[in-house]
């Protein structure tokens, strides 16, 4: 089990403070290389620029050149030199620019990294993060808008979780850095820069691999992930104004899912609409509605359904509107549910 | 600066005195862990057509000059990083054969437990950090871990085994151009037997030579005779030497595959003149007429050295044989170091609901 990162919780008077995603991932970087020299940053443009999305921006500045590392643009080659580093004691985190730009390491990653400790037996441990900026809503094209979480969650060996929010994404990096296992870092691109919320960086976090519900209702749930964490927060908020009280879990692990807030939540509401900006076919929503309909089978109401992205490549901007779930269609769905 | 360097293959064969300066006990040393290459493999190749090996099977027979070269060019503290191709380098690098064929097995008592299997062999004891069933797969991750050595100034090289066909993914090339670039302690060598699988190397390489492809990472590129154990070793010193120094090194050793790709290929793709070319050039034979010609080793002593190696096979046989398969109940053991919340580890047979229980 991951020990959360019990004596990195900041005592100091600044322990409130507002924090937009994108610096709580970067002080959540810089902790843990504080914290441990042997975890090493690698990426294209991670050190001198700071990354496209400058997640890791400084942290060359001030650990150096040796321990953030400008790589070529070859990510079968990133990946599998943080696979040889971790097999030697390292911690690597390595930066993929953009989802679509993961693909070329998709070998190293699920052929070695998912099973060097299998493989070994035990005796080589692989705590390896990918850190992947993933979904769409910035108005780029395929290869810069995806939602590849489903591929890595369906590999043994992985982990695979998704922040939500700057507080998670500070404790969540730093915990998943921790993590013995590999651990595929999913961050809400379009979230980064949002406007910065208030955290407070003295509460202990919860362990990493483990679901979390948001807000309490009774009359339906919603479970979501990443970016569309915000959205389904604020469906709930319109659909009060309705008098409609929806629950919402943030999922955060999605390799190992943890459902059971999900079936508890359910067995209280009757009815689930599970909500991802992935494609639906053999999606993280289709095997979340299987569990809950062999946990829940009593206790629904309704069919659990699912609002995604559809079985297409990722849409022009002009389309991308239509592709992504938004509050209208996330009503549409709970009325839908409600209506059953 | 590096450079690369197109060497004629050496050619020892006219050479009745291989030894010349050389120790004949350490020529014998050499004859003897090639014969226990072969005969290991030759039992391999046995007991894979009785059923007793499942999966795959690729030998190294034909590769044994090559492999003992390799291996005695290194020290302990060194890392080892193979392809499939990878049970002599295994018996070279000092694992016990027992051990060995026992995961050929698939016995627990393997040195993956028997969960590795032929292709996957891995001992961290002597630095043997996998055999690769992707061809190629081990490249990058050998790359990573000479970063590793250098980050800590370490003294250490690692040695990354391929074969011709690795040469063509995308792989090498990242794998290669970041050794050289970051000055990484490691010494990428691949073992050429001009065919990867059944199709020749000229088919499949634009430059069929491809120890040149050294020269675009401005590498040292050099080719040896990969059936004279000694110019292996010494070309392989060479290039760990560089390694050591930060200058990695692309070494390509010829050397002939005896028979197929793996042991359910049966190389019709050979032409008969093909196989008495591979026939003639065969390291093992060839050692032993050498060492023989130079009186370092006598036809008496030489026979009780196939006796003695044949023991040491018939007893790693023996050993495997009677170890155990593993428990269906580990299969869950090792997917991932540490604990997985929620993980219900139910096998077919077992209840669904274990509250049912």
């Amino acid at each position: 089990m991951v020990a959360p990162a019990m004596d990195r919780t900041v005592k100091t008077a600044s322990a409130t403070q507002k924090l937009t995603m994108a610096k709580g991932l970067n002080m959540g970087l810089r902790a843990a290389m504080e914290a441990d020299p042997k975890v090493l940053v690698m990426g294209e443009d991670v050190g001198k620029l700071g990354g496209v999305y400058r997640i890791t921006d400084g942290l060359q500045k001030d650990f150096g050149e040796q321990r953030v590392l400008d790589t070529p643009l070859a990510e079968s080659g990133i990946v599998g030199t943080a696979v040889g580093l971790a097999i030697r004691g390292f911690r690597p985190v390595c930066e993929i620019q953009f989802d679509g730009f993961v693909f070329p390491a998709f070998d190293q990653i699920v052929s070695q990294l998912a099973k060097l400790h299998f493989r070994s037996q035990g005796r080589v441990k692989m705590p390896v993060v990918i850190r992947i900026p993933f979904g769409g809503g910035i108005g780029a094209v395929e290869h810069h808008s995806e939602s590849p979480e489903s591929y890595f969650a369906h590999t043994a060996g992985l982990r695979v979780v998704s922040c939500s929010n700057p507080l998670d994404a500070y404790w969540m990096i730093q915990q998943a850095i921790e993590c013995d296992d590999p651990v595929i870092f999913f961050e809400p691109k379009r979230r980064y820069h949002e406007r910065a919320q208030e955290v407070d960086l003295s509460v202990p976090p919860q362990p990493l691999f483990s679901s979390r519900v948001l807000r309490q209702g009774s009359s339906a749930t919603l479970v979501c992930y990443g970016p569309m964490v915000r959205t389904c927060l604020d469906a709930a908020t319109a659909a009060a104004e309705d008098g409609i009280d929806l629950e919402v879990i943030d999922l955060r692990t999605l390799s190992p899912l943890d459902l059971d807030p999900v079936f508890a939540s359910v067995r209280k509401t009757g009815r689930l609409i599970a909500v991802s900006e992935a494609p639906r076919e053999s999606s993280l929503t289709a095997e979340i509605a299987t569990r809950v309909q062999q946990e829940c089978f009593y206790s629904l109401e309704a069919p659990v359904l699912r609002v995604t992205g559809f079985d297409t490549p990722y849409p022009p901007s002009k389309l991308e509107d239509d592709f992504l779930p938004d509050l209208d269609r996330v009503l549409h769905a709970v009325d839908r549910s409600l209506a059953w | 600066m590096t450079r690369t360097t197109s060497r004629p293959r050496r050619r020892r064969e006219q050479d009745p005195t291989p030894s010349g300066t050389e120790d004949p006990e350490v020529l014998l040393g050499h004859y003897r862990r090639m014969l226990l290459v072969r005969r290991f493999e030759e039992r391999a190749g046995q007991e894979y057509t009785r059923a007793r090996i499942g999966g795959y099977c690729h030998l190294n027979l034909g590769e044994e000059a090559t492999v003992v070269g390799l291996m005695a060019a290194l020290e302990p503290t060194d890392y080892v990083f193979t392809s499939y191709r990878d049970h002599g380098y295994a018996l070279a690098r000092g694992v016990d054969p027992g051990r060995v064929m026992a995961e050929l097995f698939g016995r627990a008592t393997g040195v993956s437990k028997g969960w590795g299997g032929s292709m996957h062999l891995f001992d961290v004891d002597t630095r043997l950090l996998g055999g690769y069933g992707i061809v190629g797969g081990q490249i990058p991750l050998a790359t990573g871990a000479a970063l590793a050595v250098a980050y800590r100034q370490g003294t250490e090289v690692v040695l990354c085994h391929m074969g011709d066909g690795a040469t063509n993914i995308g792989a090498f090339h990242e794998s290669l151009n970041l050794a050289s670039l970051w000055r990484l302690p490691v010494v990428y060598v691949v073992v050429n037997n001009e065919l990867g699988m059944g199709t020749p190397v000229e088919r499949s390489s634009a430059e069929p030579e491809l120890h040149r492809r050294a020269a675009a990472y401005r590498m040292t590129g050099e080719r040896v005779d990969g059936n004279d154990v000694l110019a292996v070793r010494d070309a392989a010193r060479r290039a760990v030497e560089r390694a050591r120094r930060g200058e990695p090194t692309l070494l390509e050793t010829m050397s002939g595959r005896l028979r197929g790709h793996s042991v359910v290929d049966p190389a019709r793709y050979r032409t008969p003149a093909e196989r008495d070319r591979l026939a003639q050039a065969d390291p093992v034979a060839r050692l032993r007429g050498q060492l023989l010609a130079a009186g370092v080793l006598t036809e008496q002593a030489a026979e009780a050295l196939d006796a003695e190696v044949g023991q040491v096979v018939e007893a790693a046989t023996e050993f495997a044989e009677h170890s155990p398969h593993p428990e269906v109940d580990t299969l869950f053991d090792h997917t991932h170091a540490t604990p997985v919340p929620g993980e219900t580890r139910r096998l077919p047979a077992d209840p669904l609901f274990p509250e049912d229980q």
